[in-house]
């Protein structure tokens, strides 16, 4: 997205992906909103895998909230086909100007007087160093560029949600809900999704703390123990393994010569994982500020931090502040208090389908819920 | 030493992001450990297949 948005402006820019493709492996759910999408792209047939109109949410007990938007009918989702998707964000980066080397690795940044001026790049043990006024680090959970330059991007290990995932097929599912299954036993400090991919399939996974996993309580521990209760029947056609960060985003995103988007700046979700359209967000405001200081000639922090102030400062960024915080509650809860939580709601209506008029209703409809919430209400309002 | 157990690894990079010497790199899909690794642990909790062991063999 950082690619194309620069390329359109005019500038030159290369896009380095260190493996032989970009978008296979999948490493994702592959889930988003679907005004999140449509901020960026019209939706395409070619890498919908499914519409979702609905949620619902499983406690320890097997009670389900199920979660609609107000006007019944329209879909407030899509799960991707990211092979395709991925690919297609190239296409268009590519035509609009973006140079693109794949198999390529950055091994270092290259530096003067402490600015990133460029990387040295190794393809098949050719080395050559690249410059360039502004280098995007989007590397992802491993964020290792910018480690290079001196910014510590290490994950609380507490606060990687480390996951599995099978793409499962011929299993009974309803092909347009997303399932959440909560549960210390289940998935402890995270969940387990069912995000359907087709009529009879779906990515079935799981995201935990490390904190307790051990040999037998690994996330491909908890996954298969799950999916032999729930779909001893299904098979498994693709197996997918990351990391997901659920810490806060970096402290600083900018340096001289620097941006940091997406998993790279550890903006991804706290609460849900979700992090594509916080990659595309971030990637466009990055290309945007980064056209402007290149072009008024200076390219140092505080020009950049512009990009910093914005994206913190954005609905995205104060969700992440929000979702962090609800998220570090939730992971506290025990089973019965999960439990406790959906008692005697079966369904709830969304005026705005967002994790924020979820909490706003349960904290609504669970009033002895309310001493516990009372510092996370404040924090809410 | 770390022990990496290739035949498990999934090629992730999870272990990567928690390291807290930056000890880790992923050579595209393999995983490479150097000696500023001090056996903390950490990344063999991380890793979501089990891929990763500290060992009390000592490297040479």
């Amino acid at each position: 997205m950082a690619a194309r948005c620069v390329a359109e402006r005019g500038l030159s820019v290369c896009m380095v992906e260190k493996r032989p493709a970009i978008g296979t492996p999948v490493r994702c759910a592959e889930g988003i909103g679907k005004e999140l999408l449509h901020e960026f792209i019209p939706p395409d047939e070619r890498w919908i895998s499914a519409e979702i109109d609905r949620a619902k949410i499983v406690v320890p007990d097997g009670t389900e909230l199920t979660l609609e938007p107000q006007m019944a009918g329209n879909e407030v989702g899509y799960i991707l086909d990211r092979k395709i998707f991925d690919r297609e964000l190239v296409w268009i980066a590519a035509e609009a100007g973006s140079d693109v080397q794949v198999k390529t690795r950055a091994v270092a940044p290259l530096m003067d007087n402490g600015r990133v001026k460029g990387a040295r790049l190794e393809f098949c043990g050719q080395v050559k160093d690249v410059s360039a006024e502004v280098v995007i680090a989007a590397d992802g959970v491993e964020s290792k560029f910018a480690r290079w330059c001196g910014i510590d991007t290490t994950i609380p290990m507490r606060e990687l949600a480390t996951c599995a995932q099978y793409v499962l097929t011929d299993i009974d599912i309803d092909p347009h809900a997303t399932v959440f299954y909560l549960g210390n036993e289940i998935a402890p400090e995270g969940y387990v999704w069912v995000f359907p991919k087709g009529d009879r399939s779906a990515n079935v996974g799981i995201g935990i703390s490390p904190r307790k996993c051990g040999p037998g309580r690994r996330p491909r521990d908890f996954l298969d123990r799950f999916v032999s209760s729930h779909f001893p029947q299904g098979k498994p056609i693709e197996y997918i393994m990351g990391g997901v960060p659920v810490c806060e985003p970096l402290d600083q995103t900018v340096a001289d010569g620097l941006m940091i988007i997406g998993d790279a700046a550890r903006i991804s979700d706290p609460l849900t994982g979700g992090g594509i359209y916080n990659a595309m967000f971030t990637g466009k405001l990055a290309a945007e500020v980064a056209t402007k200081c290149i072009a008024a000639g200076d390219t140092g922090r505080e020009a950049l931090q512009v990009y910093d102030d914005e994206w913190r400062s954005s609905k995205m960024g104060k969700a992440i502040a929000r979702n962090y915080k609800i998220k570090e509650f939730f992971i506290t809860l025990s089973d019965k208090k999960l439990n406790a939580l959906v008692q005697s709601i079966s369904r709830i209506n969304l005026k705005e389908f967002s994790t924020f008029t979820l909490i706003k209703e349960l904290i609504a409809r669970n009033p002895r819920l309310l001493i516990d919430l009372k510092q996370l209400k404040d924090s809410l309002s | 030493m770390l022990k990496i157990h290739r035949e498990i690894c999934g090629y992730c990079g999870a272990c990567v992001s928690v390291c807290p010497q930056a000890a880790l790199e992923l050579i595209d899909a393999y995983l490479e450990v150097d000696d500023s690794c001090i056996q903390c642990g950490i990344c063999t909790k991380a890793c979501p297949l089990g891929a990763l062991e500290v060992t009390d063999e000592v490297s040479v």
